[in-house]
């Protein structure tokens, strides 16, 4: 064992060296910048994140050219079957043993929390696209090595909480997924409806492995609220969604999806979906460039992306261009670049990286469109508003980060 | 209004019907759990797949080749059952002599097989399948609206246990059954087929489950991973109602539902535990359940 490390060190010694030796016009740490994509490859979570990602961050690779400084860009995927163990083992394994410079995705908050964590320790670079908790910008940052790149518990919250708010629905009820994700997202969502001047009613907290919602449902139903917030995600959203169709709630009362990307929406189908209010980062049919870029990811995948499978393009790409900019991988270098740099590509226009390790870019609120008003496969959602990234993600002033706090 | 441990009433009523719908799933797993269980010894681990093919087959029947909900409700459990007339007569047969521990492991496996093929296929989120038209819309009960599916759900429910329980209880067909798993060798002997009616029992078992699957599509997303976390409870029911006791599997289900149905008024975090907590009672009280018998 000790013999085997110690030839991986030298080796690992020797690669550097030679690759400083080589190099012509950038310096790469061990001779190869590699992609690392974790996330849920068989799990709930496999239509959100899954193969799609894997695709996406490939996708990034091959429109940047496939090569940097002349050396194959290489992207390896690992399945962290949602279990924050072995979403650790297998990153360290890729910092260590795999010359791995970056990891992208990470969805799942419980493993965002661990991956960012490590990144921190290794002084590797941490992508989170798909998990939505704050925390990972706040109490557990890690500005230095980590950048939270789609969506997060607050700017969730934020969006659609201060519309619906707007638009009358003043009293909530939250069913909440009973884990960390849920929670927070209750809170927020919750700080958001009360500041806009609305009343949270109460809220019922489900097990995550709940199939049948209809009991939580009633609950809400007889707290009267106008509005019953989905603190949940995946298939427990889907599920209370068709329950509370099923049961006549929504006759009465409306459903506010906290959590909801348009692969959900395809899962519940627009007879049961419409008239929801969603909120995403990005839509395959915004625009011309959207378009072009879902129809190429359509062509690989068979079917439509959702906004996280196209955030782990952007990011990929915007990485691998911080990367050239700064004519080696190393990471303070890079993160440098990716924070000077702003992001103007299909998925975001004029983001930045902030401080904290937020990326900041425009929100969207949408409503799904009834089957009437849906004129092909994935036309499903109407644009109700946009958000400006400052509104929508927590201001710095707010930001709980000790790190960013002391710099 | 009138309240019961803090409830009102009418809230407390809901509840309780909707403890009942889900109730009559868990008896209808239940019951075929314990039918192969009771008539071959097998713990039959690959019921919750089975439970998925049977919603998967009717989505994609419609899906497909057009064919409705009433066509599904006939011809999906057939599929299954014949699924595992297939499993019986190629695997199972094979591990009747040995410890009850194989037959648990192969079919643990098979379920693991049949959900990842599934999952590969058609991916983890699942799709929607709607209930017949006849069944939109809601009865109003006075305390509760009632969904007019989740009221026949019952109902069938109802009728398929019932008649199960004739059959195997009450019945010639039933008696040979039961005759055949106490002494196979002398009920053979009287010129019946037992190796067939074994592999009817078993087919049987799973096509309940089958049917099951039909019933629950169009409340729950269709999906490959829909029967891992249902299986599970059912377990735990069959093992409170004793294994191999027919009617207890069926009234063991139907109060469990109710159980857990009013575990989530009173503490919802708990709702997902409370079967385990009562199958642990049971076990230290009663170790061979509720209803069965110590042998």
């Amino acid at each position: 064992m000790k013999r085997k490390l110690m030839a991986v060190v030298v080796s690992a010694a020797l690669a550097a060296g030679m690759s400083v030796a080589q190099a012509q016009e950038g310096k790469l740490s061990d001779d190869v910048v590699k992609i690392g994509v974790l996330t849920d490859m068989s799990g709930v979570y496999a239509d959100y994140g899954g193969p799609g990602a894997v695709a996406a961050a490939k996708m990034a690779v091959a429109d940047f050219g496939g090569k940097m400084f002349g050396k194959e860009i290489q992207v390896v995927s690992a399945d962290h079957q949602n279990k924050p163990d072995i979403a650790k083992n297998v990153t360290l394994q890729w910092f260590d043993r795999d010359k791995v410079d970056m990891t992208v995705e990470n969805l799942n908050s419980g493993v965002a929390l661990a991956v960012s964590a490590l990144g921190k320790e290794k002084n590797k670079i941490t992508i989170i696209n798909g998990a939505a908790s704050a925390r990972l910008t706040n109490e557990d940052c890690a500005p230095a090595t980590s950048i939270h790149y789609l969506m997060d518990t607050i700017a969730l919250g934020n969006v659609v909480g201060k519309a619906i708010v707007k638009d009358g629905g003043d009293s909530w009820f939250f069913l909440t997924a009973d884990y960390a994700f849920g929670h927070s997202l209750e809170k927020d969502t919750g700080d958001v409806v009360k500041a806009a001047g609305g009343k949270v009613l109460g809220a019922v907290r489900h097990p995550l492995t709940t199939e049948d919602f209809s009991s939580f449902l009633l609950q809400a139903q007889s707290s009267g609220a106008k509005i019953i917030g989905l603190a949940n995600a995946g298939a427990n959203t889907v599920n209370s969604i068709k329950s509370a169709a099923e049961f006549g709630i929504t006759k009465k009362q409306s459903l506010a999806a906290l959590l909801m990307l348009i692969t959900d929406v395809d899962a519940v189908g627009l007879k049961t979906a419409q008239g929801l209010y969603v909120t995403e980062g990005w839509y395959w049919d915004m625009n011309a460039e959207t378009r072009a870029w879902a129809t190429k990811y359509e062509a690989v995948m068979k079917k439509k992306p959702n906004s996280n499978h196209a955030s782990v393009y952007s990011a990929t790409l915007h990485y691998l261009n911080a990367v050239k900019a700064a004519g080696t991988d190393d990471t303070a270098a890079v993160m440098k670049k990716m924070r000077e740099m702003p992001i103007n590509d299909m998925f975001a226009k004029g983001g930045k990286v902030r401080e904290d390790g937020r990326m900041v870019h425009d929100m969207y609120l949408f409503q799904v469109k009834s089957p009437a008003e849906s004129k092909a496969p994935w036309d499903y959602y109407k644009l109700k508003g946009t958000v400006k990234g400052d509104d929508a993600f927590q201001s710095l002033a707010n930001s709980r980060c000790p790190a960013f706090k002391k710099v | 209004m009138t309240e019961i441990f803090g409830v009102p009433i009418q809230a407390f009523m809901g509840q309780l019907t909707i403890g009942l719908v889900n109730g009559a799933f868990y008896a209808m797993l239940s019951l075929g759990l314990a039918v192969i269980f009771g008539m071959l010894n097998i713990v039959n681990f690959a019921h919750g797949a089975l439970y998925m093919v049977g919603a998967m087959v009717s989505w994609m029947l419609l899906k497909y080749a057009g064919i409705n909900y009433w066509f599904a409700l006939i011809l999906a459990p057939i599929v299954v059952g014949l699924l595992g007339a297939i499993i019986e007569r190629t695997m199972l047969r094979w591990l009747y002599q040995l410890d009850h521990l194989y037959g648990l492991l192969l079919t643990f496996g098979l379920a693991l097989i049949i959900e990842g093929l599934f999952r590969e296929a058609y991916g983890s989120s699942g799709a929607p399948y709607d209930a017949p038209d006849i069944f939109r819309g809601v009865f109003d009960l006075g305390f509760m609206f009632l969904p007019k599916y989740r009221a026949w759900v019952v109902l069938a429910s109802a009728v398929v246990c019932l008649a199960t329980w004739f059959v195997i209880e009450k019945t010639r067909l039933g008696a040979y059954l039961r005759a055949g798993t106490e002494n196979p060798k002398l009920v053979q002997a009287f010129g019946i087929n037992v190796p067939l009616l074994v592999t009817l029992t078993y087919a049987f078992g799973v096509g309940l489950a089958g049917l099951a699957g039909v019933l629950a599509a169009p409340i729950y997303q269709v999906s490959a991973l829909m029967g891992s976390n249902i299986i599970i409870v059912v377990f735990a029911v069959v093992v409170i109602g004793g294994m191999g006791s027919i009617m207890g599997s069926i009234l063991t289900g139907l109060a469990l539902g109710i159980i857990e149905g009013l575990t989530k008024v009173f503490y919802p975090e708990a709702s997902s535990t409370v079967v385990f907590i009562i199958m642990a009672i049971v076990l230290l009280i009663r170790p061979a359940g509720l209803f069965g018998r110590e042998k």
